[in-house]
């Protein structure tokens, strides 16, 4: 009784606040548009703006004076530099995410294992080669791939293999630009897993040993579907951030040897920034496009679905 | 007493199962333990190398002995360039651009996540979902069009922005301010209405619900979105490649590649050097706030 009594007055009180709340909220609706207006101009200005103006640029002529349509495009699809670079983007991407997919899964589990004292040194350890400047770390890589100075060369000399020609060779060259973006991504999923990892209630991983299942079961019907969501979109984001990769193979190969190992974005340097044809340079990323719009959905499709799981 | 006959039993029964549990515990700690030393090794092996070579005289190098010791360790490249204008200039540079940045970037997601997250007006949930599919759209992909934004605006207003290095400040901030943006709309979002409700009883105006209740209370939000705009202006290098080409113009992820490297030459021990000076600042940060690095980092995929 003396609790109801209680809880009236506050409950009541509750309401004219919330109500004066949304009163002031709601009339200052104004004033939380030039709170946000900064932040829509810029977005307008120097996102959407040019991401649409791209497109245009991309039906000119090398000049800039003539309006030609597709035939940028259809110029694009006679060059056969252009088929290896989209094969390229595809393979660089797609295999990279994978293997960061697979060697983040791993060592975050590893970490995971060892008793949480240690965990925090071992994590701050392996993010290493995330908080590195990727321009930085590859020149690191360049110099470990150094034709006649490789340090990889000199152990493998004293193994008594045969040196590597690390970005001499199209195929060594592919090789080597996935190594290091594995080498600088592994981590984030690391990390991303490991967060997810540690949200997995501990009561779930009990009742399966109590119902008697073995370690790949649990990993298989507990820890894959907790994990799942986080998992689909690290990928789905690093996908993204790989598919438009430009520091790593400018500065290990770029584009080399004879255009191997070119992906969209240092393609469409090479031909827009120093070729000085913008127009096709802007059609060359503009390829880009369709992964992105694919990866919007997926992503968006996500949101809402966790934004009405949250209401 | 027939419960704790029950209990002693089952007590005895648990332990001899904790016995094989535990020695399988032990036998995976220890593969947990020399696999993490092998990734370790990995993911570690680029920045010793780095310091090793940077260690090094170019007779050293040149002379290809062991090339992971340093047999006459000297510091001299260290000296050499943060005696040498050229890279205190890059380092200048970049510590400008940086620190800019991050005081736009605050200046303008701030206030607007603040709006956001509380303040509902026409649009507002779309705008907030819109935020985060421009952070989705690659630099990539919009490099060209500003190159030619730009030119266009120095053709007709006569404003060059091409090849100086403020053109960075108006470029990171794309970069920057959506991924921010919504990283603070996550941390506002998760204050409690009571707060501002109380704040308001007590005749608080906005700019001080903002200043004295929401910065204070997601400070670590703060920290951490201040900590990623600073690293993604540091480690940019498309827009400076691009944007930049005069050597006094240039930041430092640039600088080192376009002008340590002359021609066919390669001063490894300086490139070296440079390269692990320039990552040095992320690396203290991130040595020092790694909690709010890593929160900053999973908030982008958690809150999502």
């Amino acid at each position: 009784m003396v609790e109801a009594a209680l809880q009236t007055p506050a409950i009541g009180r509750g309401v004219t606040r919330r109500s004066a709340l949304r009163r002031t909220f709601g009339r200052k609706s104004s004033i939380a548009f030039l709170m946000t207006l900064p932040l829509i101009l810029l977005v307008a200005l120097l996102v959407l703006y040019p991401a649409l103006y791209s497109i245009h640029l991309a039906t000119l002529n090398k000049s800039m004076e003539r309006f030609v349509g597709f035939g940028n495009f259809l110029f694009l699809f006679k060059r056969e530099t252009f088929w290896m670079v989209v094969q390229q983007s595809c393979i660089f991407a797609i295999t990279a995410v994978i293997f960061k997919a697979l060697i983040g899964f791993i060592v975050a589990h590893f970490v995971h294992n060892i008793p949480s004292k240690g965990q925090r040194k071992w994590r701050g350890m392996l993010l290493v080669p995330w908080v590195i400047p990727p321009a930085m770390s590859c020149l690191a890589w360049l110099w470990l791939f150094d034709p006649s100075y490789s340090a990889f060369n000199w152990i493998l000399d004293k193994l008594s293999i045969a040196a590597v020609p690390w970005t001499g060779n199209a195929d060594w060259a592919r090789f080597s630009v996935i190594l290091v973006n594995v080498w600088i991504g592994a981590p984030f999923f690391m990390i991303m897993y490991l967060a997810a990892l540690k949200s997995v209630p501990e009561q779930l991983y009990e009742a399966a040993a109590i119902d008697g299942a073995n370690w790949w079961q649990r990993m298989w019907y507990v820890t894959l579907p907790m994990m799942r969501n986080i998992m689909a979109i690290t990928a789905l984001f690093s996908l993204i951030v790989t598919f438009a990769n430009f520091d790593i193979v400018r500065i290990l190969t770029a584009g080399g040897p004879v255009d191997r190992t070119h992906v969209f974005a240092t393609w469409a340097f090479r031909v827009g920034i120093e070729g000085g044809d913008l127009p096709l340079g802007a059609s060359v990323s503009l390829f880009m496009l369709p992964i992105l719009a694919v990866a919007a959905i997926f992503i968006l499709r996500d949101i809402h679905r966790r934004a009405s799981e949250m209401s | 007493m027939s419960t704790a006959a029950i209990t002693a039993a089952a007590g005895s029964a648990r332990g001899r199962r904790y016995g094989s549990i535990s020695r399988d515990r032990r036998w995976a700690l220890r593969w947990s333990y020399f696999f993490l030393v092998l990734f370790a090794i990995f993911f570690l092996m680029p920045p010793v190398y780095m310091l090793i070579t940077s260690l090094k005289t170019s007779q050293e190098i040149s002379a290809a002995t062991d090339p992971w010791w340093v047999h006459h360790p000297t510091l001299g490249n260290y000296i050499e360039l943060l005696t040498s204008p050229t890279y205190l200039t890059f380092f200048r540079n970049s510590a400008l651009v940086s620190v800019i940045v991050v005081a736009i970037t605050m200046l303008i997601s701030v206030p607007a996540a603040f709006a956001l997250s509380r303040m509902r007006f026409w649009g507002s949930a779309a705008l907030a979902t819109g935020v985060f599919l421009t952070y989705l759209i690659p630099e990539t992909l919009l490099f060209i069009p500003l190159f030619k934004m730009f030119a266009l605006i120095n053709e007709y207003l006569d404003i060059q922005l091409i090849d100086r290095w403020w053109v960075l400040l108006v470029l990171y901030p794309t970069l920057t301010v959506p991924f921010c943006t919504w990283i603070m709309i996550g941390y506002f979002a998760s204050i409690p209405k009571e707060l501002d409700e109380a704040a308001l009883m007590d005749g608080a105006n906005y700019r001080q619900i903002l200043t004295r209740v929401f910065i204070p209370v997601a400070l670590p939000g703060l920290i951490a979105a201040t900590i990623f705009a600073f690293t993604v202006s540091w480690a940019q290098f498309l827009y400076p490649l691009a944007f930049t080409t005069s050597a006094d113009q240039l930041v430092l992820p640039v600088g080192i590649v376009t002008s340590l490297i002359k021609g066919d030459v390669f001063n490894w021990g300086q490139i070296m050097t440079g390269a692990l000076l320039g990552a040095a600042p992320p690396l203290i940060i991130y040595a020092f706030l790694m909690d709010y690095y890593i929160a900053g980092l999973t908030a982008g995929a958690t809150k999502g």
